[in-house]
């Protein structure tokens, strides 16, 4: 990550940004097709992760908010100190955590999705 | 001239001009050698409405009080040695009037952002380092001092590009309103990277891509919050801030 030029991981911050909006958005409004109580009780929930492209959706949607929100985390820490040792501890941590939330969150999806509830 | 004294404030109550032509000055003293902090010491200090804030410190400095380390050259607002946070704002001593200030009592600190030498007295080396980090030259292989080579001519909208950019006079006032240099002490400033859109947008220039590189790094161009205080106190009507978002324009593909 330290290797990378910072215009290449802004762009990928703004861009994931722009997808997360957008995504979102289309989520928010399937909240819409139905009473929205209704919507979040858990028949609702668990049949949305059955529906594949939906599923997929909320995957992406899930790689893009952990991507941005962990390199906007890793701007903050970079202004807010600075040093060699711990800027290269804050970018690999930053990845780390990044992974391993996606990692997580998939689990969630992928088993939410077979049925494994 | 009649001085208060050399005593210690913690709190003065500002008070419109009034019509006795003098005002307090108050003035930041600091010897990181000898001080574990800074303290203000007053003075009295007679007016005109054309006297400048550096012609009061250089009143007290020649009448009372010898020992006020402050920079100045030119008086003119053309060497930028004088900056310095006046009533808590960055503005060049020589170029602000008591008279617009709309107080009876001044207060002189150091500029923000830069380690303290004595009193006013910033250390301003970490700026021009990276100042010349940045290569602020016009970078080609030919050159038009060479015999047999012509003039490099520019019409005057390729001038306009870059113009205000070089108004600059390194005053650092920029870097000392910057918000992001107030945490972040590696990141290159306002100063710096303005100069870089300087003569990156110069179309003599053909060193765009060795000053891109360079901020296009973790404490370059990216870091910018676009707050706009850098543009807000520039004595010289450069825009700092502009230069910063149109050089991020070159490094997103937008400009070329």
């Amino acid at each position: 990550m330290s290797k990378m030029r910072e215009s290449l991981i802004m762009k990928v911050h703004y861009g994931t940004a722009l997808g997360a909006v957008a995504l979102v958005a289309i989520h928010i409004l399937f909240r819409m097709t139905q009473d929205f109580s209704a919507s979040l009780q858990y028949q609702s929930v668990i049949a949305n992760y059955h529906f594949l492209p939906y599923a997929l959706m909320l995957e992406v949607v899930l790689i893009l908010l952990s991507v941005h929100g962990f390199n906007g985390l890793r701007v903050i820490l970079l202004e807010l100190k600075q040093g060699i040792g711990y800027e290269r501890a804050v970018n690999y941590g930053c990845l780390g955590a990044m992974t391993a939330l996606i990692v997580y969150g998939s689990r969630t999806i992928l088993m939410a999705g077979v049925g494994m509830t | 001239m009649a001085a208060i004294g050399s005593k210690t404030s913690d709190e003065v109550s500002p008070t419109a001009v009034s019509s006795s032509n003098s005002i307090t000055l108050r003035i930041s003293k600091f010897n990181p050698k000898n001080d574990s902090s800074s303290k203000f010491v007053e003075f009295k200090v007679p007016v005109q409405k054309w006297t400048t804030v550096l012609d009061t410190i250089l009143a007290v400095k020649q009448h009372l009080d010898p020992s006020i380390a402050v920079r100045y050259s030119c008086r003119q607002a053309s060497c930028g040695s004088c900056g310095m946070k006046i009533n808590g704002k960055p503005a060049l001593a020589c170029y602000t009037k008591i008279s617009e200030l709309n107080s009876n009592i001044v207060t002189v600190e150091p500029m923000n952002n830069f380690p303290i030498l004595r009193d006013l007295a910033v250390d301003m080396t970490q700026m021009f380092s990276t100042h010349k980090k940045l290569k602020p030259y016009i970078i080609r292989d030919d050159s038009e001092v060479t015999n047999d080579t012509k003039e490099f001519l520019q019409t005057p909208k390729e001038v306009e590009d870059y113009l205000q950019f070089s108004y600059c006079i390194k005053c650092g006032l920029c870097n000392s309103a910057c918000p992001t240099m107030a945490t972040d002490s590696s990141f290159m400033g306002p100063q710096a990277l303005t100069q870089a859109y300087r003569y990156v947008a110069d179309n003599r220039d053909k060193g765009e891509k060795e000053r891109l590189k360079i901020i296009d790094s973790s404490h370059g161009v990216w870091r910018c919050h676009f707050a706009g205080s850098c543009s807000k106190v520039c004595p010289k009507g450069v825009d700092p801030a502009m230069g910063i978002q149109l050089l991020r324009g070159y490094l997103l593909g937008f400009r070329k």
